[in-house]
């Protein structure tokens, strides 16, 4: 008998012919939320603060200037971007070089840069997380992991306002990585962009 | 892997409680777990997350044949390869074989729990694969250059959930454990026990808000992972999942027992425990420790060892471990359930334990009222007199293991009944 088989007829034997139905599962706990936009974004940005990372708002207008400011300010003079980070994110940079992950860097080049620059899928305002994909201006996992700094950018509308419509929104099949806080000598930026 | 029969938990406690400077840090880390979890405020559905919780984990045990299969299904879909191994030693061989299959003669492997239980270091270097830690993130990447030859080719982590309809594998990270789910290695090799698989990816809405509040404090673990099978361009290559059984479809068969396998592993049990704050891990055991340690050895092993035995005796039955559990296990009840089969397993032996013929003396004693006065006048006589300063410190002979952990108060000078009975003339 294989191994499969084995555990597969130890389980069965085990529940016995006559099972019970499980139960429903009462999802009595808050999935949705009425609060206001303007609430659920301000909670995002108080939760990312407590975290410890540096969170900004700006307006869609000002962006380029921010994500130039954001990597002036920690004297970060390369960085490794999504091979389709929008072109307008990167308009102002003056004095650092971007090295596009196309084809993707190795190892070497990524241990060579100073931080990275992505978007999101979703981020979460009461656990103050942003969750990638791997989707547009998200990048790979290990170029996003492997960077010392990374600076992310959040549009309001990603934000959800609770984990449950988070999950809704995001797709399993998609390598999902959720970033709270920056980690040890990992740091984290955040800037959400009201459209 | 046999050697000395391993200690009961009683004399392994006293070379832990010995020990001052660990009890000090024991407590300390308690301290701060608990500091940790105040400063974020309890969220008001927190009871009704623990509710759905407990329903989630009860529906993957009730039907877990049909979840394995689907999960099987869904990874081979996602262009991922599912083994099984009903114990260890065919896990071992699973792994190692991988490994091999690979080319890898260095393999990166993280501290979870699988990865112990199953010894998986020891099973690689005896194959002649050198294993390392996973790098911490953020730690500087030009160090690991020097160690070898950059980024392991394969892998080995522990996964915390796994969800049967998409085939999700799913790693929650404290900051301070990195797991080896980065996607730096070719070759994922993935190993969980069978428990850990959940019905539905929506599921996840309720274990990612319970986990992450009872293993750190925090509203979020630093990072979570989730991989559907391969994705071309992003991560390994190849992924492995390794489902193992190892004593768990033992623990299933038992109706009450099998709540333990409710536990998704989060220690807010151990935090809490008046017990395991005084003596820590390694009286419980290598793999599983704490309370939920006490319950789940003594049924992934069989109480035939008097070490596993002993384990459900390692608890006050004070219920902190209940009211901290974020599934709801009811580890007291099971502790409970699981004295009375180590009574029952030693009830046929040929020579009966001192505490069953101590037992039925009670029972003969108790059974008629005239014998049970004069042994209560007797009792009380002898009792005052091994009495100092109206506690018993030390009981003779047999039941001298009875006083070994604690004392007994004197009985008062006249029983109960002797008052009863003056009074009533």
């Amino acid at each position: 008998m294989s191994a499969r088989d084995e555990v597969l007829r130890r389980v069965r034997s085990a529940l016995g012919d006559e099972r019970k139905p499980p139960p429903p599962v009462p999802r009595g706990y808050a999935r949705r939320s009425a609060e206001p936009r303007a609430d659920v974004v301000a909670l995002f940005t108080e939760r990312v603060a407590e975290g410890g990372a540096a969170v900004r708002h700006v307006g869609a207008d000002e962006l380029a200037t921010a994500v130039a400011a954001a990597l002036w300010g920690r004297e970060v003079k390369r960085i490794a971007v999504p091979a389709d980070v929008p072109y307008g994110w990167l308009a102002e940079l003056d004095g650092v070089r971007a090295l596009a992950d196309s084809p993707p860097l190795d190892a070497a080049a990524l241990a060579a840069v100073d931080g990275v620059v992505t978007g999101c899928a979703a981020a979460i305002a009461p656990t103050g997380t942003v969750v990638l994909d791997g989707g547009r201006a998200q990048g790979r996992r290990a170029l996003v992991l492997a960077a010392a700094r990374h600076l992310c950018v959040v549009h309001a509308d990603q934000i959800t306002a609770t984990v449950p419509e988070a999950v809704a929104r995001l797709d399993p099949v998609r390598p999902l990585t959720w970033i709270t806080g920056p980690r040890g000598a990992r740091g984290l930026e955040v800037l959400v962009v009201e459209d | 892997m046999t050697g000395a029969p391993a200690p009961k938990f009683a004399a392994a406690a006293r070379v832990a409680l010995a020990d001052t400077r660990a009890r000090r840090e024991l407590r300390a880390a308690a301290a701060v777990f608990g500091r940790r979890r105040a400063a974020v405020p309890e969220p008001p559905d927190w009871e009704a997350l623990r509710a759905a919780g407990h329903a989630i984990r009860d529906a993957a045990l009730l039907g877990l044949d049909a979840h394995l299969e689907r999960l099987e299904r869904a990874v081979t879909q996602a262009g991922g390869t599912v083994h099984w191994a009903a114990d260890a030693a065919q896990a071992r061989r699973v792994v190692t074989a991988l490994s091999r299959a690979a080319g890898a003669d260095r393999v990166v492997l993280d501290d979870s729990l699988p990865v112990r239980e199953l010894a998986l270091d020891a099973a690689l270097s005896r194959a002649g694969i050198t294993t390392a830690g996973p790098p911490a993130r953020g730690a500087d990447p030009g160090g690991e250059a020097e160690d070898g030859g950059g980024a392991a080719r394969v892998a080995v982590a522990g996964v915390d959930f796994m969800v049967a309809e998409t085939g999700t594998l799913v790693f929650v990270e404290a900051g301070d454990e990195p797991r080896a789910s980065g996607g730096e290695a070719e070759t994922l090799v993935a190993v969980a026990g069978i428990e850990t698989v959940v019905p539905e990816w929506r599921d996840m809405e309720v274990l990612l808000q319970l986990l992450p509040r009872s293993l750190t404090g925090e509203r979020m673990t630093a990072l979570v992972t989730c991989l559907t099978g391969v994705v071309p361009g992003d991560g390994p290559r190849e992924v492995h999942l390794v489902l193992v059984d190892n004593g768990r479809t033992r623990v299933l068969e038992d109706e009450i027992g099998r709540d333990a396998l409710r536990c998704i592993r989060c220690r807010a049990c151990h935090h809490v425990c008046p017990v395991y704050e005084r003596t820590g891990g390694a009286p419980y055991g290598p793999v599983h420790t704490g309370p939920i340690g006490a319950i789940l050895t003594p049924q992934l092993r069989g109480v035939e060892s008097a070490a596993a035995a002993s384990l459900p005796y390692a608890s006050t039955l004070c219920g902190a471990c209940a009211d901290v559990c974020p599934v709801r296990i009811d580890i007291p009840e099971v502790l409970v359930h699981l004295r009375g089969e180590v009574v029952e397993s030693r009830r046929a032996r040929p020579v009966p334990p001192p505490e069953l013929v101590l037992m039925r003396g009670l029972a003969w004693t108790m059974g008629e009222p005239r014998r049970y006065e004069a042994a209560l006048r007797r009792g009380t006589r002898w009792a005052r007199l091994a009495a100092r300063g109206g506690r018993i410190r030390r009981l003779p002979g047999l039941l001298g293991a009875w006083t070994d952990a604690r004392d007994l108060p004197a009985p008062p000078a006249e029983p109960f009944r002797a008052w009863w009975a003056r009074r009533r003339r």
